[in-house]
């Protein structure tokens, strides 16, 4: 289980969060929301071990993350940031072997399980056939996609994404999240990723979290947290919230500012 | 299941596996040989000439029915062309992790500022001590390159380093070092000016046993260093958060791979003086021929950086022989164009 | 990504700055103030040397110049011509920074860090020893031709890759352009003794020894080029929103860079010519200058100006009296101020 307690992160002299606490529901899919500024990203890199909380701490199985040795955290928790740049020339293959990092040591670079990790996780993204193309020559999609392979043959069961559908085409977009409901879905993984689009989270996550000011606003399902309500005070926008037509999950339809 | 672009090696009773890329042991035996040629051709060549088969006998200790043979290979020119391949695979490796861990493909040892000081302990101390042992150099050397890298780690670091803010306090402080060697040379006697200079540029004129012996043990600690962390490298080269996120100490593990690469660097500069290019171009060449994997590409960058500096020598030599142009020289005139392509290449793929 | 970060950080520099947007009238007061400091450091400066000369010594020697008297001699033979030159040098290489850093949007240009004081110290160098040119006045020329050829070079080279001419490239660029050029410098200067000989101490970047003749010849280039620059302020400032904002602007910003990129060619050129090649004063002046004036640059190129002629007759001054008699090349003393203000930039200013 993965969960914060009384968490405080900052960088230099801003403090982005304080005195947060938040419990990540294991085997699905939580997507954080909330208006630029509000510390998803902030609280994700927390999650993830990437910065040092000022105060407070974040617990893994009750083990505060900061005190488990690097590799064994690294066996249970991967992160994918935002725009990662893959160097010239590597292979999808190659990239997904990096995976295998908190796996091998000196002595052990390449067991049969690295290999079969790597050729699992290819055949999961869908990546099989394009596993020896240069990661730098594919679409936004497939290359989203080479990266969460990468993450995949990690063999963690908790899986952090900061916007992994920003910048994508519609259709790729589409792709990653599909992709993550699988996982989640057939595999069990958690999954926690910081989504831009609030339809997206209402789709695919089943449970979310929405940020304010570096403070927990409202969490849960996202039929009970996606509200009217919560665009006018966390977004500052006026919307509709009506049940989508092929899911029965919110839909939100923006249509004006709101005026305090 | 489709072809695997490497190799897989496991032992069956002894707890070890590893992968090498395929093209790594070719490429690796093909550049290997061709050094090795050029060098014995390099030993050839001289004021006594000897044909290349001599060399190899006097080499291995076969007699060639010539006595002189055997004082100018062994003592004179092997321990140049050692020192030469020596400072080529230091300065391969050094550019090769400079390049990963800061990401940029433009990093080289030259332009963050350790060669810069490294040349400055020397310049100083050519023109202020007169006839200073040729014991002292190398060590002093050694000491403003490292001086220079600390600095630079200090001045760069601040609640989480950056490679770029690396990058860039290093060029500052290669400024600040360049303009106190200029100061060097403004007021020295101009013969020790010329000798600091010639040092300056970076040659293995007269280098024998003595400069190579010092050299060394810091090839032999810190190229299998190197090597052993490949596989941290090529984690950092993915971007710091990944890095981390696949359980890689980055802070560590950056630390001591920069330092790796400043030992190299500050103590090729020590035995030969700023040779420069050579750190920007072998890491270039060698992720080209092997692709980015650092397990491959480390060796053969080190081995191409070992080719150029012995051809360069080769060409300084020949080219307006009598006069012997000093390899840095070289290393620059043919190192940019060949730069510029390679950058120009890569664009168009 | 990491190129991208650089560029952030300038514009955050140019946010926070434009934030003090100063009233014209405190602006043209503050011209002129610098203006009169100009004018009193400039008598500081000929007053100051080996041998102390009085000020009122000074007055007389430009308004009742008596060719007898010594003290009246070195002023106009030695100690003017050094300002002179040190104000036009100083002002030259600020605002050729200042439009380097507006142009390229990277707060660390300076055409001393992308190569280009190098390039033109090669031209020199490299005519010295193969044309065998005795004179400073034809080093004008040389070192244009250097200038010109590295610009275009850091340019290309930063330019190639991902992402086009990104300030990190560039600035990268201009490291290894350096390293090349300044290796090859090295060598003409190696193989050739009396070369070394004539231009080392034109190497160390330096205002002393140079008479009004060579100043005269440069400085035609110099005033061309200060003029142009001035006229293109209100243009540089549009290019410093970006590439694309200029253009939908209607800006044409191809003729603006080159007509820049000439003008910069101009100034650095010739002021190496004149002085040799004195680093980071279009470094230091610049970002120095912007926290005044704000990001408007027909603001910043003036007082550029002004503050970087008086920048250079300090430490000119200083370099005079640190080692007394001994005089510090000021092309030493500017990197030894410059450098560690240039790694404060870098430190503070660049993020990740």
């Amino acid at each position: 289980m993965l969960e914060t307690q009384n968490l405080t992160l900052a960088y230099d002299k801003a403090t982005i969060i304080a005195g947060l606490g938040l419990t990540i529901p294991m085997g699905k899919i939580t997507a954080l929301v909330g208006p630029n500024g509000c510390g998803k990203s902030t609280l994700l890199r927390g999650l993830a071990r990437l910065l040092s909380p000022r105060g407070g701490s974040v617990l893994l199985d009750g083990h505060d993350i900061h005190r488990l040795p690097t590799r064994q955290l690294a066996k249970q928790l991967g992160i994918l940031p935002q725009g990662p740049v893959a160097p010239e020339g590597l292979s999808v293959r190659e990239l997904v072997a990096q995976g295998r990092y908190p796996h091998q040591s000196w002595f052990q670079q390449w067991q049969t399980d690295d290999e079969t990790a790597v050729t699992t996780a290819l055949e999961i993204t869908g990546m099989a056939a394009l596993a020896d193309r240069p990661v730098d020559a594919l679409s936004g999609g497939q290359r989203q996609r080479a990266w969460i392979a990468m993450t995949l043959a990690q063999q963690t069961s908790i899986i952090l994404l900061d916007e992994p559908t920003t910048f994508l085409d519609l259709s790729h977009q589409i792709e990653v999240l599909q992709l993550l409901e699988r996982l989640s879905r057939d595999e069990g993984r958690t999954i926690v990723m910081v989504v831009h689009d609030l339809n997206h989270a209402t789709r695919h996550a089943q449970h979310v979290v929405a940020l304010r000011d570096g403070n927990v606003f409202a969490s849960g399902d996202p039929r009970e947290v996606v509200t009217p309500r919560l665009l006018r005070d966390v977004f500052g926008v006026e919307a509709d919230v009506l049940p989508d037509p092929r899911t029965g999950l919110p839909l939100c339809l923006p249509y004006g500012l709101h005026v305090s | 299941m489709t072809q695997q672009p490497w190799f897989t090696v496991r032992a069956r009773r002894v707890p070890v596996s590893f992968r090498v890329d395929k093209r790594v042991v070719p490429v690796l035996a093909i550049v290997l040989l061709a050094t090795v040629i050029l060098m014995t051709l390099n030993i050839g060549v001289g004021e006594y000439p000897i044909a290349p088969l001599d060399v190899l006998k006097t080499v291995f200790g076969l007699p060639t029915g010539n006595t002189d043979h055997s004082f100018i290979v062994n003592t004179l020119r092997l321990p140049r062309m050692l020192v030469a391949a020596l400072v080529g695979l230091a300065l391969g490796i050094s550019g090769t992790i400079m390049q990963g861990i800061t990401r940029n493909s433009l990093a080289d040892p030259g332009i963050i500022g350790v060669s810069a000081g490294a040349s400055f302990v020397a310049v100083t101390l050519i023109v202020v001590v007169k006839d200073v042992p040729s014991g002292v150099l190398p060590l002093a050397a050694f000491a403003g390159a490292a001086l220079v890298a600390l600095l630079i780690y200090m001045l760069a670091w601040r609640k989480g380093d950056s490679p770029i803010r690396l990058l860039l306090v290093g060029i500052g402080i290669a400024s600040i070092a360049g303009a106190l060697t200029t100061l060097m040379i403004t007021f020295g006697d101009i013969n020790d000016v010329q000798r600091a200079l010639i040092w300056l540029t970076g040659s293995v004129y007269g280098r024998s046993w003595e400069e190579l012996l010092p050299l060394l043990p810091w090839i032999a600690i810190f190229v299998p260093l190197a090597l052993l962390l490949a596989r941290d490298l090529n984690a950092l080269n993915l971007g710091e958060d990944v890095a981390n996120g696949l359980g890689s100490r980055v802070v560590m593990k950056r630390g001591v791979l920069l330092f790796a690469a400043v030992a190299l660097a500050g103590s090729s500069v020590a035995a030969a003086g700023t040779i420069g290019f050579v750190g920007l171009i072998a890491p270039h060449l060698a992720r080209r021929l092997v692709g980015p994997l650092h397990e491959g590409a480390l060796p053969v960058a080190g081995m191409l950086g070992a080719f150029i500096v012995v051809a360069s020598d080769l060409v300084g030599r020949t080219i307006l022989a009598p006069i012997e142009l000093p390899c840095g020289l070289i290393t620059a005139v043919v190192g940019a164009p060949f730069f510029i392509a390679l950058l120009i290449q890569s664009r168009n793929r | 990504m990491a190129s991208t970060t650089l560029s952030v950080a300038s514009s955050k520099l140019n946010a926070s700055t434009a934030r003090r947007t100063r009233p014209t009238a405190v602006l043209l007061l503050g011209l002129a103030v610098g203006v009169v400091l100009l004018v009193a450091v400039m008598m500081l400066s000929i007053a100051f040397g080996a041998a102390d000369i009085s000020v009122q010594a000074v007055l007389n020697a430009v308004f009742a110049f008596d060719e007898n008297n010594t003290q009246h001699l070195i002023i106009q033979t030695l100690r003017i011509p050094r300002a002179a030159v040190a104000v036009m040098v100083g002002a030259s290489l600020a605002v050729a920074g200042a439009i380097m850093q507006g142009l390229t949007r990277n707060p660390l240009a300076d055409p001393g860090i992308l190569g280009i004081e190098t390039g033109a110290a090669l031209g020199v160098v490299a005519a010295v020893a193969f044309l065998h040119i005795g004179s400073l006045s034809l080093y004008a020329l040389f070192a244009f031709a250097g200038a010109a050829l590295t610009a275009a070079a850091v340019y290309t080279l930063g330019s190639l890759g991902r992402g086009g001419p990104t300030p990190l490239k560039i600035t990268m660029a201009g490291a290894a352009l350096t390293a090349l050029l300044s290796s090859f410098t090295t060598g003409l200067l190696i193989l050739n003794q009396r070369t070394l000989e004539e231009v080392r101490f034109w190497l160390a970047g330096s205002v002393a020894g140079r008479d009004l003749d060579l100043l005269g010849q440069a400085a035609p280039y110099l005033v061309i080029g200060l003029i142009a620059a001035m006229a293109l302020g209100r243009q540089i400032t549009t290019l410093s929103l970006g590439d694309d904002i200029a253009k939908g602007l209607g800006q044409n910003t191809v003729w603006l860079k080159l007509l820049s990129a000439i003008v910069v060619v101009l100034l650095a050129g010739a002021s190496v010519a004149v002085a040799g090649p004195i680093g980071f004063i279009g470094l230091v002046i610049p970002h120095a200058v912007r926290a005044f004036t704000g990001v408007d640059y027909r603001w910043v190129l003036p007082y550029s100006a002004i503050t970087g002629a008086i920048f250079l007759l300090l430490a000119d001054v200083a370099g005079r009296l640190v080692l007394r008699p001994t005089e510090l090349p000021v092309g030493v003393m500017t990197a030894l101020i410059g450098g560690p203000f240039f790694i404060w930039l870098v430190r503070w200013r660049v993020k990740r």
